[in-house]
């Protein structure tokens, strides 16, 4: 028996394989079926998007940064559009920044959706996912009736919003919110009481708050192992001090534990999207009454002069803002979207930076899937719900 | 807590350090002299009444032709006191070999962040345990992020010759591969 001996394993997972979500590489090393270490390669998606906004003009960066993370496209934009209104210093109408949440929690909704859907899928619920893609698509609809694109509006802009919203916008809402919360009560139908998915995600990839918080991981993540961390409720922004929710924790820090977090957090975003409906009136201010930022009306532009070279003005030059730097950060589906924003005093950004959570929770996969069995990568990853857009920008 | 009350309570934990307050729209911003980083991180999330415990992202600005030239930037967030914190960091750059130090060993999130900075920007971080490229292809020359880096440039793909082995050589592998088996 002394000459019998083992050899560990590297196995390269990735970049094209189904459960990666994307171009995530990991260069696994096997010992039988145990991963004794795990080396996560990243790149294959970065399009330099933030070199690519030092060239446009300050409203152009915003379907720029809506590709980032293309799961969230609004909460990047909404945490861009923020940062600059708070370099020039303008303060939005209230019935903006309700719509702005209203969008803000819809997209969290359908993130989510895409995550359920896909995370079960990968560990076995294979049906899950038509499901869960059934209902994102009436949340695409509702893109597309606002802002006539599905799946990045580009309807946030600095200054408000980009038009009014449209006819027959509120009914859609209502109908996709009457309907949703029965629709989460059939996916824990499927789920949360189900033994094979308990079996694959009870006990796996745990990971505990003091880690979680070290590795920089904040949201769903570190709520799934204790905290209570979250941006709307710690740094409220675009209004959420008024709206009434709970922030859902878990204390085990295992996959089920976050995928219990983010379930009852679609439960809170159709409440405060509730909330939010009952407060936008069908027509009204749908952006702020500053010149420099807004152009105005289209009946003004034909009629007067000094409307028609305002017009041009910020169609052409585009408008400049304030020297200096913010950073502003927004409770995205997958933790915290910050943005970091340096003006120059000119109508082009110096610096745009995205803190992607994806990032660092892939930073932290080695951690969380260490000493674990190779199946269980599969379910870590799932629960970790990055995208590879926004980790690799 | 504005900047300088912060930097009150760092002055005398880091002794020697020179603290300087910024200007911010935000939240307090902090300038820290690259040589005494480290120290104030860690009084920074040691002490009681800051207590930044989460290190959210390392970033960093070229303000070419200014000079110091890079600014470093960290972004703190303290849970239990509600706080956030700009750390900035001044980099010249005539002197970018390993002028900042690494915060890993306070924050260990801070690894990838900052090889990101380096491959971005260049800037070394000294004792940094893994700074290779991490979003750009290994064998890239050249920094993106700076601002002297032409926007758009060709580069012809990578690709590798397919591995040629002869028949004899094939056999001869598992020949010797079997060899090494212990059964």
């Amino acid at each position: 028996m002394a000459e019998l001996r083992t050899e560990t394993m590297t196995v390269n997972m990735g970049p094209q394989h189904p459960s990666t979500h994307g171009v995530l590489r990991l260069v696994l090393e096997l010992d039988g079926e145990t991963i004794t270490s795990c080396m996560p390669t990243i790149g294959y998606l970065h399009t330099g998007i933030e070199k690519t906004a030092e060239q446009k003009k300050w409203q152009q960066v915003v379907p720029l940064v809506e590709r980032m993370d293309y799961l969230a496209a609004q909460s990047n934009s909404l945490a861009y559009v923020l940062g600059v209104e708070k370099l020039l210093g303008l303060e939005m109408p209230q019935r903006v920044k309700d719509i702005r949440v209203l969008l803000a929690e819809l997209q969290r909704i359908a993130s989510h959706l895409v995550w359920i859907g896909t995370h079960a899928m990968e560990i076995g619920a294979v049906s899950m996912l038509f499901y869960a893609i059934r209902e994102r698509e009436l949340l695409m609809n509702i893109n597309e009736l606002v802002a006539g694109f599905r799946f990045f509006p580009s309807y946030f802009r600095v200054g408000g919003l980009r038009e009014d919203l449209p006819r027959g916008f509120h009914e859609a809402v209502n109908a996709f919110l009457d309907r949703f919360p029965g629709k989460i009560d059939e996916f824990e139908g499927l789920l949360t009481k189900n033994d094979m998915f308990l079996r694959r995600t009870q006990g796996v990839g745990v990971l505990t708050l003091d880690e979680a918080l070290a590795w920089g991981l904040v949201g769903p993540i570190a709520r799934g192992s204790g905290s209570d961390y979250d941006v709307r409720k710690y740094f409220p922004y675009s209004g959420y001090e008024m709206y009434q929710f709970d922030v859902p924790t878990a204390t085990e820090g295992d996959v089920f534990a976050r995928y219990r977090v983010r379930v009852e957090e679609m439960r809170q975003s159709v409440r405060i999207a509730r909330q939010a409906l009952q407060r936008i009136s069908p027509s009204g201010a749908w952006a702020c009454d500053d010149p420099r930022v807004v152009p105005p009306p289209k009946d003004k532009v034909y009629t007067e002069m000094e409307a028609l070279i305002q017009h041009f003005l910020i169609y052409s030059q585009g408008f400049t803002v304030p020297a200096g730097d913010v950073y502003v950060p927004v409770e995205g589906p997958r933790g915290e979207h910050g943005c970091y924003i340096v003006s120059d005093g000119s109508n082009r950004p110096w610096r745009v930076k995205m803190r992607p959570p994806s990032f660092m929770a892939i930073q932290a996969l080695p951690k969380i899937v260490q000493n674990g069995m190779i199946a269980d990568v599969i379910a870590v990853i799932g629960s970790t719900d990055v995208v590879m857009g926004d980790c690799d920008r | 807590m504005d900047a300088n009350s912060i930097i009150e309570m760092l002055t005398p934990q880091v002794p020697g350090a020179s603290f300087e307050a910024g200007q911010s729209v935000d939240f307090a911003t902090i300038y820290v002299p690259a040589a005494s980083l480290v120290e104030t991180c860690r009084a920074l999330r040691e002490t009681p009444s800051l207590r930044f415990n989460v290190m959210l992202e390392v970033t960093a600005a070229d303000y070419l032709p200014r000079e110091p030239r890079f600014e470093v930037v960290y972004h703190l967030l303290s849970i239990p006191n509600r706080l956030r914190l700009r750390v900035k960091v001044r980099v010249r750059s005539n002197e970018i070999d390993g002028v900042v130090p690494t915060v890993q060993s306070v924050w260990p999130a801070a690894g990838w962040p900052e090889r990101e900075v380096w491959d971005m920007f260049g800037i070394v971080f000294a004792g940094h345990t893994d700074l290779r490229r991490l979003l750009m292809p290994e064998d890239w020359e050249g920094h993106p992020a700076r601002k002297d880096y032409p926007v758009q440039i060709r580069k012809p793909a990578q690709t590798y010759e397919p591995l040629e082995v002869t028949e004899d050589e094939f056999k001869a592998n598992i020949a010797r591969d079997r060899l090494k088996r212990p059964h």
